[in-house]
């Protein structure tokens, strides 16, 4: 499943840098008077420019979407199981873009990014950015490479609603939208678990009001906090069950409160990777970009007004075991986009593990984008 | 190709908005899309089949009929199709209402249990009735609401459904003089157009 195979890798990327030196407006108000977006590439564009694909990064996600930097990396870009030659997305027929967003922590410009103003770190000072900013730098950065038109935008849970508002804010610039295990905006629930996970980082001491890097810091247990909690929106209950039960670690209860169970040591493992490779302040900023996502909200909260305009054709997919973004959010898209009379296709597919099945290689899910992006491919001609 | 294909193509209008429930691998869309220039939805269950539309371009939405058309707006499409699957549902009764306060037509299509085979397997023989249209054994049929042309026609009149129009046919898709005569007793196949009486 994840694991390096040689055979239909992209094999080693380097990522690649584009400078914008014009302002880039935001929605909370602001201006960034210049920014970089960091981004890797996958594939040939080809003569026409007609082959191109945008794959949109999730919460955690970054640039590096396919392949391996160098050869001795333990482990390829997160999508990596989706993208590469002989791959659903084959990057023998695609040009594939995907850039880390702004905010981000893997290069493009954000919390730990020199602010010119001041010569410091941006830390708390960089703007909270919105999934609209995200696609308005994704358009600039799709303008740079000759891409008028992308063949297909197509992302997960948080990458997906990139695609939902690509399809709204530059109707002409797309002709395929994927949209995988989304929701057309948060529910009260899945704002309160975000505003949990903020509240770990906000009060960890060592947080010094994002200031953490000018103290030579790091809230390393409130983002480990913070990424636990969200893991366990990742997974189903019974995936859960499946992994740990309650396999005790030692065999025997210890009546202390050290790890015991399996699923303590789990988590607090991926709370202790992520501090090693995410930033918090950038955390906080991708919870707001989720919390503030509601693409109906300028449209009298009528999603099926807002995809009126759309001119792109819909995939969407959804895991019954999903329960952060369940079906039944996957179906209020479809449901708009019929009452929009949009093209739409949807499969909701029995996942394995819960949210993060748009990351795994379930059989029906790789066989249905393969149909999906194989009928785009022919459309490119390629 | 279906022989059905054609004969529901020509009930249909030109440009309509068309919702197929239970449209398999998609072709009956693919044809109308294609015959009647219709845009609109096939509903469907099964995997397979939604990967078949999807290869072939079209739009399709995995549905479990069984569970209504809740998410469906009231007059939202020109017609709702259904092709031999009313007798599989679990509640064919209600599926039709829904589909017609959906469409403004509805085309409904079904197997005829009362053609004189099944009726002389059940009379003579005593056995469920197994035939060309009707493959399957008892234990393991899909089909749990089967019924027969008067069956249907006064389930109509009883609940203020309008037929538009109506054809029967055999295997074939012809309707002999023998199936015109006597349509519950030798037609195969039923079609309906069927709408809302106003």
């Amino acid at each position: 499943m994840s694991g390096i195979t040689t055979t239909g890798s992209v094999g080693i990327v380097r990522p690649q840098r584009l400078n914008v030196d014009a302002p880039l407006a935001l929605d909370c108000g602001k201006t960034l008077p210049r920014y970089e977006l960091v981004y890797e590439t996958y594939g040939e564009l080809n003569a026409d420019a007609s082959n191109a694909l945008l794959v949109c990064h999730a919460l955690s996600g970054d640039h590096h979407a396919a392949g391996l930097h160098t050869e001795s990396d333990s482990k390829p870009g997160w999508w990596d199981n989706c993208i590469g030659p002989g791959k659903p997305i084959d990057t023998n027929r695609f040009f594939v873009v995907c850039p880390n967003n702004l905010g981000g922590c893997a290069g493009s410009t954000g919390p730990t990014s020199n602010n010119p103003d001041t010569g410091h770190q941006y830390g708390p000072d960089f703007p909270i950015v919105t999934v609209r900013d995200w696609v308005q730098s994704q358009r600039y950065l799709g303008k740079s490479l000759g891409i008028r038109q992308w063949a297909a935008v197509v992302g997960g849970s948080l990458g997906a609603m990139q695609a939902l508002q690509w399809s709204i804010d530059y109707p002409e610039a797309l002709r395929h939208a994927v949209i995988i295990a989304a929701a057309p905006r948060l529910s009260a629930q899945n704002i309160a678990f975000n505003e949990i996970a903020r509240q770990a980082i906000l009060n960890d001491p060592d947080f010094h009001a994002g200031r953490y890097a000018e103290k030579g810091t790091i809230p390393r247990q409130g983002l480990a906090m913070a990424r636990m909690l969200g893991h366990i929106t990742y997974l189903s209950d019974e995936a859960m069950r499946a992994k740990f039960g309650r396999d005790l670690r030692e065999g025997k209860l210890n009546f202390n409160y050290d790890v015991e169970f399996e699923v303590e040591s789990y988590l607090r493992y991926q709370g202790r990777a992520f501090v090693e490779r995410f930033d918090a302040n950038t955390y906080l900023l991708m919870t707001k970009a989720l919390d503030y996502f509601d693409p109906a909200a300028e449209f009298n909260d009528d999603l099926a007004a807002a995809l009126r305009r759309t001119l792109c054709r819909f995939l969407v997919i959804s895991f019954t075991n999903d329960w952060r973004f369940s079906p039944a959010r996957s179906r209020e898209i479809v449901q708009a986009m019929i009452q929009a009379d949009r093209p739409v296709s949807y499969a909701e597919l029995s996942g394995e593990v819960g949210h993060d099945d748009f990351l795994l290689t379930q059989p029906e899910y790789v066989a249905t984008l393969r149909d999906y992006f194989d009928c785009i491919a022919r459309e490119c001609g390629t | 190709m279906r022989a059905d294909l054609d004969i529901i193509a020509d009930w249909i209008e030109p440009e309509s908005r068309v919702l197929d429930l239970g449209c398999g691998d998609g072709s009956l869309m693919a044809h109308l899309a294609r015959e009647r220039q219709v845009h609109g939805y096939g509903l469907e269950i099964d995997l397979q089949n939604i990967r078949a539309c999807i290869r072939s371009g079209v739009n399709v939405i995995q549905t479990n009929l069984d569970k209504g058309l809740g998410d469906f707006d009231d007059n939202s499409f020109d017609y709702v199709i259904m092709t031999e699957a009313l007798q599989v549902m679990r509640r064919p009764d209600l599926l039709v209402e829904d589909m017609l306060r959906i469409g403004r037509r509805c085309l409904v299509t079904f197997p005829n249990f009362g053609h004189w085979r099944c009726r002389v397997g059940l009379g003579f023989r005593g056995r469920m009735p197994v035939s060309r249209t009707l493959p399957d054994a008892w234990y393991d049929t899909p089909n749990i609401h089967l019924c027969t042309v008067a069956d249907f026609e006064s389930f109509c009149a009883a609940r203020q459904i309008q037929v538009l129009q109506r054809s029967v046919v055999d295997q074939n898709n012809r309707s002999p003089s023998s199936i015109r005569l006597l349509p519950n007793l030798f037609g195969e196949i039923a079609l309906y157009k069927l709408c809302r009486k106003s």
